[in-house]
């Protein structure tokens, strides 16, 4: 009894075994769910594990089945995003345990019964228990906002390195708070469409109506919200990363005000696409976008200056090798930071490329060729954001020698490898006639494959890793479950 | 010396990447013994339409094409309208005249004025006709595949130049679906053999070369090509290709859209748009390897 207590506890009291536990449900969910779809439903891998499992996936039902499937990882990824800022973030211990145990509560509750129902046919009580999930999460967030209030003393920033106010408030928090609230806020814009198409599952996915002039307050509010809330997810992840790296000096005073400015204008556009201002609302969005990324190259430059740095140390006059060897040296550190940089290749710069010439190009092609690219950039962000958190997580657990440089080149290599051969595949139709297009899209798609399995591969041997040291009696977890990530921050 | 193996992969992937495709390869030829000039009867009544299953009625009975238009079909008509002035060359491409849409300056929507737009290019690689300055003729071995690379005007002036026209979306819906709110033509479920579509491992594609390509309108008819069993895959009503091989466009033209809508998902299309209520859109100028169409009648 008291193995599986100790065990419990470490997994579900800790930072560390919480983060383990999400990163755990996340990579099974994964690996189930991703067999049944792309290359894996053409080796008909799909028709198997629906046999085998006994799933029902009926064909008018494909949309709510993807909806629910997004959201309970989406949600794993906002409880392990929690567990970071309520472990690296003072706050009253009240407020820690509260935050958890409703995140915990409400990521498990719609991972599960939100899956089981989408999948295995209509039991109602599942569906009320995944929205129950889902509302605990909201509440959480609500919760977390209150933890993180940033004008009470005890929180102020003493320490004149970091950005603050001249009274003392701390500017990161206030950057954590501005992105918590308007996370939940946010989280509005997809209740209240969510419960009006759930009901009776008249749903869409947002890229199948873009083209449609007369949409809809509900189908703007959901465009939306699934716009800002992967946005702020990578907000969220960027301050993290700041807090890890242990970000400061002149940088973190300029990238502070331009985080929380770029997160409320962020905000204020994407919600203003239910309002009047729809029209205006992008323009809004990309005057919000431009200081957030800003804060984001303020970082980069922090971290990667601060690794070269502490890498030539005891050399005199380092040369560019030795300067550029310093900044490889820890792909773990490095390779979270250069994955932000990476996205602006296959992500922002997507964007912006298809805004700029969207009816020219993009709105010429039939509209299944846009939904690609729509489809194919923003789960390339999502794909970043876990790539970041698993980069962070080797750090965490204390990975060392060539385990930490295998695990981090391998995930920066692999991920980076995928996403390049997934951008050349949403954009190959400015490269190849569609008549001819077969052996480019056998090559990206090969490389998207085996850059995707070999990732979940890594994934796969650090969690059976994790799994088998829980069996141990003195194993790691034993040594984590005392650790907080504020110990640990720049070391 | 170490660098060797990962250079010749790099460059290996590469090379696979650029590969020319043989848009000529051979065709396996087959009688599907369906009759690409018959018709089909849709009575006047209720049907159920789209995703969720809503209750609509066309108050009018109409016909429709029980297969796409074929090649040899749409090779008939070129080498009639051509020479009888309907259609016309003009910087190598077939063109036609259209009366134009009325504009509405919506957001993202191109004016259509009256005037002359493309029918069907003359020069790309991945049409199945050739013309040698004065006649059409069907690439050996086509002749009984659906038209493809055809704009939204050239399936219109097909249609109207019998004087016949595209179906709209909804008679097309109805016509696939029957009354009892199906997803396929055939029924609740896809199988590999009930219709063409991507990685669908039918004996016109390899994946490995060329991908995918059309299959003879009517092929998913119950019989055995060459020991390849397809399944009957007509729509209740009695047509066939409803689902895969070719988008089909329609004729709808919505207020403050330019977009034309396609219906049926294609040879390229994964399995979730074969499902009979999934609209696909283009400009109508577009044309591609994936896209025919079958035209619709008043009843006779």
């Amino acid at each position: 009894m008291q193995f599986v207590q100790a065990r419990f506890n470490y997994l579900f009291k800790s930072t560390k075994g919480l983060i383990l536990v999400a990163i755990a449900m996340i990579a099974l969910e994964t690996a189930i769910f991703g067999m049944l779809s792309g290359p894996m439903a053409e080796f008909g891998v799909r028709d198997f594990v629906v046999r085998v499992l006994n799933m029902n996936l009926i064909p008018a039902e494909r949309e709510g089945r993807i909806i629910i499937l997004y959201h309970s990882i989406a949600m794993a990824v906002v409880a392990i995003e929690t567990y970071m800022i309520t472990g690296l973030l003072k706050m009253k211990a009240f407020h820690r345990t509260a935050v958890r145990a409703l995140v915990t509560c409400g990521y498990l509750l719609a991972m599960v019964f939100g899956m089981g129902f989408a999948y295995w046919g209509h039991s109602w009580p599942l569906h009320g228990l995944y929205i129950a999930g889902l509302t605990l999460v909201f509440f959480a967030g609500v919760v977390l906002v209150v933890a993180l209030w940033p004008w009470r003393e005890e929180y102020y920033q003493a320490d004149n390195a970091y950005s603050r106010t001249k009274r003392g408030v701390d500017l990161e928090r206030v950057a954590f708070f501005a992105a918590a609230l308007t996370t939940v806020i946010s989280a509005g814009f997809g209740a209240v469409p969510g419960s009006y198409f759930g009901n009776g599952f008249r749903v869409m996915l947002a890229e199948n109506i873009i083209r449609y002039p007369d949409k809809t307050t509900l189908q703007y509010s959901v465009i939306g919200h699934l716009h800002i809330m992967l946005a702020l997810i990578a907000i969220m992840l960027t301050l993290i990363v700041g807090r890890w790296l242990d970000f400061k000096g002149l940088l973190h005073k300029l990238a502070m005000p331009l985080m929380i400015l770029g997160t409320i204008i962020l905000n204020l556009g994407v919600w203003g696409v239910v309002t009047p201002l729809e029209p205006v609302a992008h323009m809004i969005i990309y005057v919000g976008a431009t200081p957030s990324m800003l804060a984001a190259l303020c970082l980069v430059i922090f971290g990667w200056d601060k690794l070269i740095r502490s890498g030539v140390a005891g050399i005199s006059k380092p040369n560019f090798r030795q300067k550029l060897g310093a900044l490889l040296r820890d792909p773990l550190k490095f390779g979270a930071l250069w994955q932000m940089v990476y996205m602006n290749f296959t992500v922002s710069g997507i964007g912006i490329l298809m805004a700029v010439r969207l009816d020219e190009i993009f709105r010429v092609w039939p509209a299944r060729e846009e939904r690609i690219e729509l489809t194919g950039h923003w789960h390339i962000l999502s794909a970043i954001v876990a790539t970041i958190i698993l980069l962070y997580y080797g750090d965490m657990i204390g990975l060392k020698g060539r385990i930490r440089k295998l695990y981090g080149w391998s995930i920066v290599v692999l991920s980076d490898l995928a996403f390049a051969a997934g951008t050349t595949f949403e954009m190959k139709r400015l490269f190849v006639p569609e008549a001819t297009q077969q052996p480019l899209v056998n090559t990206v798609m090969l490389l998207v494959d085996f850059g995707l399995g070999m990732l979940l591969v890594v994934l796969a041997l650090a969690m059976i890793w994790r799994l088998l040291d829980l069996f141990k009696r003195k194993g790691r977890w034993a040594e984590e479950i005392g650790h907080e990530l504020s110990a640990e921050v720049g070391g | 010396m170490k660098r060797i193996p990962t250079t010749c992969l790099l460059l290996g992937v590469f090379l696979a990447a650029c590969g020319s495709v043989d848009l000529d390869a051979p065709i396996p030829v087959y009688d599907t013994g369906v009759d690409p000039d018959a018709w089909v009867a849709i009575p006047a009544g209720e049907f159920l339409s789209g995703q969720f299953d809503d209750p609509l009625a066309l108050d009018y009975d109409y016909e429709i094409m029980v297969t796409d238009a074929t090649v040899a079909q749409y090779v008939d008509f070129l080498n009639t309208a051509l020479p009888g002035g309907t259609l016309e060359i003009a910087a190598g491409k077939i063109v036609g005249y259209y009366p134009g849409d009325a504009f509405h300056g919506a957001r993202h929507e191109v004016e259509i004025p009256a005037g002359k737009y493309l029918i069907v290019p003359l020069d790309d690689p991945a049409s199945r006709f050739t013309f040698d300055g004065g006649t059409f003729e069907v690439r050996e071995g086509y002749e009984n595949h659906p038209m493809t690379n055809v704009s939204w005007f050239g399936a219109r002036a097909y249609c109207g130049y019998s004087g016949w026209r595209l179906p709209t979306e909804l008679e097309w819906e109805k016509a696939a679906r029957g009354t009892d709110g199906r997803p396929y033509p055939w029924g609740d479920a896809l199988a590999r053999n009930n219709a063409n579509f991507y990685a669908s491992r039918d004996p016109f594609e390899d994946m490995s070369s060329f991908g995918s390509r059309t299959s003879p309108v009517g092929f998913y008819n119950g019989l055995s090509y060459a020991g390849y069993a397809t399944l009957d895959s007509a729509s209740p009503y009695g047509m066939y290709d409803m689902a895969g091989n070719v988008w089909q466009w329609t004729g709808d033209v919505y207020e403050g859209m330019h977009y034309r809508f396609m219906r049926g998902g294609s040879k390229d299309s994964y399995d979730m748009d074969l499902r009979l209520w999934v609209r696909n859109n283009a400009a109508p100028e577009y044309f591609g390897p994936g896209v025919g169409f079958r035209c619709a009648r008043e009843a006779r």
